[in-house]
């Protein structure tokens, strides 16, 4: 197992180097300007272009890119907040983002399984029904349309909840936008459960163990559950990935001052912020591949059958 | 060596002799088959009624309609000023009060004064092209990819998937945003990014549709004649992967429609006086307190898509691989 975690980090060590490096390549040969031009003279780009060191070799910048980021830094913006250091800022933002999106995993886990195993224990009842209603909906209407409508009804038309997020209020402001942000989640992960519990409370080695003599609580644990969450397991990871996306949404919605915003702050403005994009780039990738990551390994030890196969190679 | 020359009485035609063919329990096509299941199948044919019926109106309401989707609508008044119709609730011809009295706006107007239904149906038809365009050439790319590396196997195989994995570990995000530095915003944006992304799934289906085709007897029979690998590919195996891969367009499409709308309304996609489905979404919710009514059009028309094509998705995935139970 040990040596099946070191392979795997090394790997994922190894992948997000090599992202990087397209990423920043990518960056440095786009045509494309990195300062707002159409207000700069041809002398001041120039010299722009010269502080930067965007003229030197791209191996060479790349290297003195990857000194910076070794240091513990992301380097100086391009065009946004005047060149400021990057650091102070992605940190704020990454904070604000992550409490977010941290609440709406959780959230959305509690509730998803929650949902899922009450439907399946009662299969064909009302809740089983509101279960699949659920997961339509969770399919077809986009989870920031839901967003729009919570935060219309329980902010404005019932000013019950703040209309905005609002940091020194975390908690109590921060309820709406996670809330929103868990529905594709929690209907995701509830039509996932039910229908693997479904499929596991049908098998043989179920109906075996309650001829047994095993009943209720202990059945649903030692039997049921432990091989139902399993695939469970799989789809929440690449959820974890999609509130990178949702969260760019939630954040534009609840006038949020997280990293979604920041990536539209870098793209969409006059000059593209190289270093902006860059650092976010790194950033979402590692996320990412961290995810995945703890996945792998995750998985590795809830099911035995995996470890083995690590063991055999 | 002699040769045999065929004579009379060598062949006999077969059509003379009694042959018996089963007609309680005739044979049919594998493709008429998936279509009797499918038909049969109400939440499919829903779906496809549903598509249908936004395609439909996407295709000819802008055609129809008396404004087209950029006009800013106005009138001149009696004192000679042009007065611009914004911001109307829906109204029937006649309905309404003051000098658009005797316009129709059967989904209202939008801050600018533009007719809201030409433009709802105008953005429904820019999101199905992006999501067709797109969808299509990813199809293609992801079917020939797949189809190779599959087919080649062992080195090739594994430098196509190591890429593979590399560029899927890439955030959506992070791409469009890198996409975003060298390309203008609007629909060339929103198309290359489904490009980049979207055929890494269709890519995964073929190859391991080839990798179970290729060990066949009818495969091994081609190479056996003579055939080329070429051949082998693109008329042996590639008609015997459509299935899957259709299924997977089916479930890619409404990705699309959604990527899309995602993009426009955080700001990098359709930018205006153009319009689409997300960007009409945004337009609403930049309105939603004091305009309720403007955004409920286009999200009904993003759910209606998203669920019918969700539902054929379903139907030809049922009808592709039907199981025993529901024969």
């Amino acid at each position: 197992m040990a040596k099946y975690i070191t392979k795997r980090i090394l790997m994922s060590i190894l992948t997000l180097f090599l992202i990087i490096f397209v990423l920043f390549v990518l960056i440095r040969i786009m045509p494309g300007n990195p300062f707002p031009v159409e207000r700069m003279s041809a002398e001041m780009i120039l010299q722009k272009r010269a502080e930067l060191g965007l003229d030197n070799p791209i191996l060479v910048q790349f290297a003195d890119y990857m000194s910076i980021l070794l240091s513990g830094s992301f380097g100086n913006g391009t065009s946004l907040y005047n060149g400021a250091p990057i650091k102070p800022i992605l940190l704020t933002c990454l904070e604000n983002s992550f409490k977010i999106g941290v609440l709406a995993i959780f959230f959305g886990t509690a509730a998803g399984l929650f949902i899922g195993i009450t439907a399946a224990l009662h299969r064909g009842k009302f809740l089983d029904g509101f279960c699949t209603v659920l997961s339509i909906l969770g399919v077809c209407i986009p989870s920031y349309v839901f967003m729009i409508f919570l935060q219309y009804f329980f902010s404005y038309k019932i000013p019950f909840f703040p209309y905005f997020f609002d940091p020194s209020q975390f908690i109590f402001s921060s309820i709406m936008p996670s809330l929103s942000l868990s529905l594709l989640s929690v209907s995701v992960i509830a039509r996932f459960t039910r229908n693997e519990m479904v499929e596991v409370m049908n098998s043989d080695y179920v109906k075996l163990a309650e001829s047994k003599g095993i009943y209720g609580f202990q059945l649903m644990r030692t039997h049921v559950l432990r091989n139902a969450l399993i695939p469970v397991v799989t789809v929440i990871a690449p959820l974890v990935v999609d509130l990178l996306t949702g969260a760019m949404v939630i954040e534009k919605i609840y006038g949020i001052n997280g990293v979604g915003k920041l990536m539209v702050d870098a793209i969409a403005g006059e000059g593209i912020d190289y270093n902006y994009v860059l650092a976010l780039g790194i950033v979402f990738s590692a996320l990412y591949i961290g995810a995945m990551l703890i996945l792998d390994i995750l998985y590795g030890i809830i099911d035995p059958r995996i470890r083995l196969a690590a063991k055999e190679n | 060596m002699k040769t045999y020359t065929p004579q009379q009485g060598d062949f006999d035609f077969i059509s003379g002799r009694d042959i018996n063919v089963d007609l309680n329990f005739a044979s049919q096509g594998y493709w008429k088959g998936v279509a009797i299941h499918f038909i049969r199948n109400r939440f499919a044919m829903t779906g496809l009624l549903l598509v249908g019926v936004i395609v439909l109106f996407a295709v000819f309401a802008p055609i129809v309609s008396s404004y087209s989707y950029q006009d800013i609508i106005s009138v001149t008044d009696t004192n000679g000023k042009q007065i611009v119709a914004k911001s109307l609730a829906p109204q029937l011809a006649g309905e309404g009060q003051g000098l658009f009295a005797d316009k129709t706006f059967i989904f209202g107007t939008d801050d600018m004064g533009r007719d809201l239904w030409t433009r709802t149906w105008q953005g429904a038809r820019v999101s199905l092209i992006i999501a067709f365009v797109a969808i299509f050439i990813d199809m293609l790319i992801g079917m020939s990819y797949g189809l190779f590396s599959g087919f080649f196997g062992g080195l090739i195989d594994n430098v196509m998937q190591r890429f593979i994995e590399i560029i899927g570990s890439i955030p959506t995000l992070v791409i469009i945003s890198i996409l975003a530095i060298f390309m203008d915003k609007g629909i060339g944006l929103v198309i290359a990014s489904l490009l980049i992304t979207e055929w890494i799934g269709m890519s995964k289906i073929a190859r391991a549709e080839c990798l179970k085709l290729k060990e066949r007897e009818y495969v091994l029979a081609s190479r056996t004649l003579g055939a080329g690998k070429l051949h082998i590919i693109f008329k042996q195996i590639l008609p015997n992967t459509i299935g899957p891969v259709i299924t997977q367009v089916m479930f890619s499409i409404p990705v699309a429609i959604f990527t899309e709308a995602f993009l426009s309304f955080v700001g990098v996609g359709i930018v205006l006086p153009q319009c689409s489905i997300g960007s009409l979404i945004e337009s609403g919710f930049n309105n939603i307190t004091i305009l309720p009514y403007q955004i409920l059009p286009p999200i009904l028309v993003l759910a209606i898509l998203m669920l019918g094509f969700n539902l054929i998705g379903d139907g030809f995935r049922e009808a592709l691989s039907p199981k025993l139970e529901d024969m």
